[in-house]
């Protein structure tokens, strides 16, 4: 029985993993599901005072306070007017809780280990900090992002926009 | 069958943390008493403070033998063996033996916090004060007055006891064994056994008793009663029973590293034990809730205009049910505040002995009652304020007799309700701020600038600068400058802020001044622009209307506000934060007077919109800490608002020197080349 979970459970770490894949600015994105704790509608933000533009404010999740990241900005992609498609990703970072508003979400797939390919050497370093890996599906290429590099909390601050990402060691 | 026995533990460990609490704060006590009337006749008038250490001690004990933790049963029966030669009077509690009281008391909490953990503790001090103690008992007592205790004069409290039974002992069908157990029932005993006279294993002869004991015996019993135990076998062996002689203890352990590491265990229990009537009244209430809930949804599903006035009256019950609710949750996390400050006496205690001050600690108002998260907040802040009255403000006894004040000084505590806050007032009769050293300082560090002509009061807010420190040599105990910065953040983070004021020769006096709660807070919503945000009551003294006469620009590129004889930096909050304002014409808008740390300040907004009771919700579980912005709250409409951090404005209208003009700048000295010279502001 033990031995048939665990079996389980490695077929599903190595070989294949679900993502919520979802559109920004045309591109295909995917997080991991594991990460997501559900998906809201767009919702009326509140500003925080002296934070860094892409922190566009928080949200009140049934009474926890949860900061939304506006992940055009970013990832300094031009900024979109929220429509009907406009959602908020609530993912689950560690202890915290954040939001990432994106376009639209699309779908869950299951990705194995052959689908993933080599990302290429590209412009744009700083957002290549938050790519975990590249993938194919069907012909296109999903960017699978890594929350936990994106969601850091020393990334919430500031500060993170002076120093180079790389330079950072392991979060708190 | 068993039963788990840990479920139990942490109820353990929270009874023996607070059995110790107890006996600390006992020990102090009967030290004070004998102190003050020379010894036994403060324990004759005072048998209950010994009693209820003992009954500590005893459950402690107790507890820990039954959940198998043997480390602190051992050292606790130790102890209270100790504590019977104590209550027994045959032994004065004067100071060194408090001392040792006290030192064993942080052994034991030590050991009980390491088997809670599960990490070592330090084995070697625990022994030693377990030795001490043991030597302790042995102490044999002279008392001041020969008859006062009869029973000690005639009976020492130790004995050595030389055991030699003859060869032939085993024949008689006596063992020696159960001699030994016969006279641990007695007392303590210390055996020593004499191996010299065993032959080599060729002349052995098992049926015959070689060996020899020496019995080191603490307990006050008679010599007949000792030797009644032998009375088998005294025409079969060589006994000498003799009192034996007695030996003080010496202090030499340090108790730092102990407590240390207790204390960093110590901060954070986890749980409140509430009493059973609060959880009465809290299930009522849910009661009551339900019941009304259930009522007004049945008005719900058959509603006609003519039961309108019925929903009124529920809604009104609600608003009742809600606000009593809310009132009996707050009151199971109240705490007295006798939890932070029972923790002073100890360390006045400890400190005044070692830096050879006289010291006497007065505590008043420990009943106030305040939140859990308050008291584990504010303990640190009001040990430091306490080190720091110890250390400056009270002079060496020798300097006092000089000064013509009784030579112990005097440390007082007090604690009071005051609106919506509880008041923390720290005072010691000391020699009070020395302004112009604390100057001199300042500017020697440049902290300000050498011209700066500074107040009183803006010299006595220097010691809360960072990197502030007047004491000549760095000691463990202050002196190294970190402290009253961090005593100031600590007290801001809680939500409250703290203010000093001295007499020259007199003393000095800390007010803490605190919220009764973190969860709720009584606000003021003001707006900005589109927003909303949230202005803590306690922190406004009132609000104006902008007369633009009496706004003015002094060189600096600041703007003040005369309001009566003073003059308020003015801080444009929509400035401040980079949002759009309904109008920058000041007199559009309305001025909110706000006081910090006696500072005042002017904030410039939109419109006071009403006042109301705010649920605090943390920025930081999720995010991190906003400059200028406490806390953030959920308004009635389902937004998040922001409740603005007062002190946290201030300090960034002077950072970033667009409203710069109060002399004393709290940032870094780069901020005083600036502001050199500019007007002093009262």
């Amino acid at each position: 029985m033990d031995t048939a979970l665990a079996l389980d459970h490695h077929r599903l770490q190595s070989s294949e993993e679900q993502y919520l894949t979802f559109q920004l600015d045309g591109q295909e994105y995917g997080i991991a599901i594991l990460k997501v704790q559900e998906i809201k509608g767009w919702d009326k933000i509140t500003p925080i005072p002296n934070s860094p533009p892409y922190v566009s404010g928080v949200l009140n999740l049934r009474g926890v306070i949860v900061p939304v990241i506006e992940l055009r900005k970013r990832f300094n992609l031009p900024a979109a007017k929220p429509d009907a498609f406009t959602v908020i990703v609530v993912v689950n970072v560690g202890e915290r809780l954040a939001g990432i508003v994106v376009d639209s979400v699309s779908d869950v797939i299951r990705l194995g280990a052959e689908q993933h390919c080599a990302s290429p050497e590209y412009e744009g370093q700083r957002e290549r900090e938050f790519i975990q890996g590249m993938a194919q599906v069907e012909g296109r290429l999903l960017v699978l992002l890594d929350v936990d590099r994106l969601l850091k909390p020393e990334m919430l601050t500031e500060r993170a926009e002076a120093t180079p990402l790389s330079a950072q060691t392991s979060a708190r | 069958m068993a039963i788990d026995m840990r479920q139990f533990h942490q109820t353990f460990f929270e009874e023996s943390l607070e059995g110790l609490a107890v006996m600390e704060t006992e020990l102090l006590r009967l030290e004070k008493t004998t102190d003050s009337s020379d010894g036994r006749a403060g324990v004759a008038t005072n048998p209950e403070i010994l009693n209820t250490i003992f009954r500590a001690v005893h459950s402690i004990k107790g507890g820990s033998s039954t959940f198998g933790f043997g480390d602190v049963a051992n050292f606790s029966h130790v102890l209270e063996s100790r504590l019977d030669v104590l209550r027994d009077g045959r032994c004065m509690p004067d100071r060194p033996v408090v001392g040792l009281l006290l030192l064993a008391v942080d052994c034991l909490r030590s050991l009980i916090v390491a088997a809670k953990t599960g990490k070592e503790t330090d084995r070697k001090t625990i022994d030693a004060v377990r030795d001490q103690l043991h030597e302790l008992a042995q102490r044999e007592t002279t008392p001041p007055t020969p008859g006062a205790c009869p029973a000690s004069t005639l009976v020492p409290a130790c004995w050595r006891i030389v055991f030699r039974p003859s060869r032939q002992i085993f024949f008689s069908g006596n063992d020696p064994l159960r001699i030994l157990r016969e006279l641990a029932a007695l007392g303590e005993v210390k055996i020593a056994v004499d191996i010299s006279t065993l032959p080599s294993w060729e002349l052995f002869n098992p049926e015959e008793c070689y060996l020899a004991w020496t019995i080191d015996f603490a307990g006050r019993v008679t010599r007949e009663a000792l030797a009644e135990v032998f009375s088998w076998v005294m025409d079969d062996c060589d006994l000498d029973i003799v009192p034996s002689a007695s030996m003080t203890p010496s202090l030499s352990i340090t108790p730092r590293a102990i407590a240390e590491a207790v204390a960093n265990v110590d901060a954070h229990a986890g749980s409140i034990r509430v009493s059973v009537p609060k959880v009465d009244a809290l299930i009522n209430m849910v009661g009551e809730l339900v019941i009304t809930q259930s009522m007004l949804s049945q008005l719900a599903s058959h509603f006609t205009l003519e039961s309108l006035p019925k929903l009124f009256i529920g809604l009104a019950q609600l608003e009742r049910n809600t606000r009593e609710l809310q009132e009996s949750v707050m009151h199971i996390r109240m705490l007295p505040l006798s939890f932070a400050f029972n923790r002073l006496p100890r360390l006045v205690h400890d400190m005044s002995q070692k830096i050879g001050k006289k010291v006497e600690i007065i505590i008043s108002g420990e009943q106030t009652e305040i939140d859990k998260t308050m008291i584990e907040g504010i303990i640190d802040p009001l040990l430091h304020l306490a080190r720091n009255c110890l250390d400056h403000g009270i002079e060496p006894p020798a300097e006092r007799r000089a000064a013509g004040k009784p030579e112990t000084g005097l440390i007082e505590l007090k604690a009071y309700q005051k609106g919506g806050n509880v008041v923390i007032e720290i005072r010691d009769d000391g020699r009070g701020l020395d302004y112009k050293r604390i100057h001199a300082k300042a500017i020697q560090r440049s902290l300000v600038a050498a011209d700066a002509k500074l107040t009183r009061e803006e010299i006595a807010e220097l010691i809360f600068v960072p990197g502030f420190s007047t004491a000549e040599t760095v000691s463990d105990i202050s002196g190294r400058g970190v402290g009253m910065d961090v005593v100031r953040n600590n007290i801001h983070g809680l939500g409250g802020n703290v203010e000093i004021t001295s007499e020259d020769g007199r003393g000095t006096r800390f007010l803490v001044r605190l919220p009764l709660t973190l969860a709720i807070l009584d606000g003021l919503s003001v707006q900005v622009g589109a927003h909303t945000y949230i202005l803590p009551l306690v922190c406004i003294v009132e609000s104006v209307r902008v007369h633009p006469e009496q706004v003015s620009h002094p060189a600096g590129g600041g703007e003040l506000y005369g309001l009566r004889k003073e003059y308020l930096p003015l801080i444009r909050l929509y400035e401040l934060f980079g949002v759009e304002p309904r109008s920058t014409d000041l007199t559009q808008g309305i001025l909110v007077v706000v006081e910090i740390d006696g500072r005042k300040a002017g904030l410039y907004v939109d419109d006071l919109l009403g006042q109301q009771q705010v649920v605090i919700k943390s920025l930081q579980t999720n995010y991190r800490r906003v400059e200028g912005i406490s806390a953030a709250t959920i308004l009635g409409d389902g937004t998040v608002s922001m409740i603005l951090d007062v002190a946290g404005l201030v300090r960034m209208a002077h950072a970033g020197s667009i409203r710069g003009d109060v002399a004393v700048h709290q940032r870094a000295p780069t901020d005083v080349g600036r502001s050199a010279g500019s007007p002093t502001i009262n």
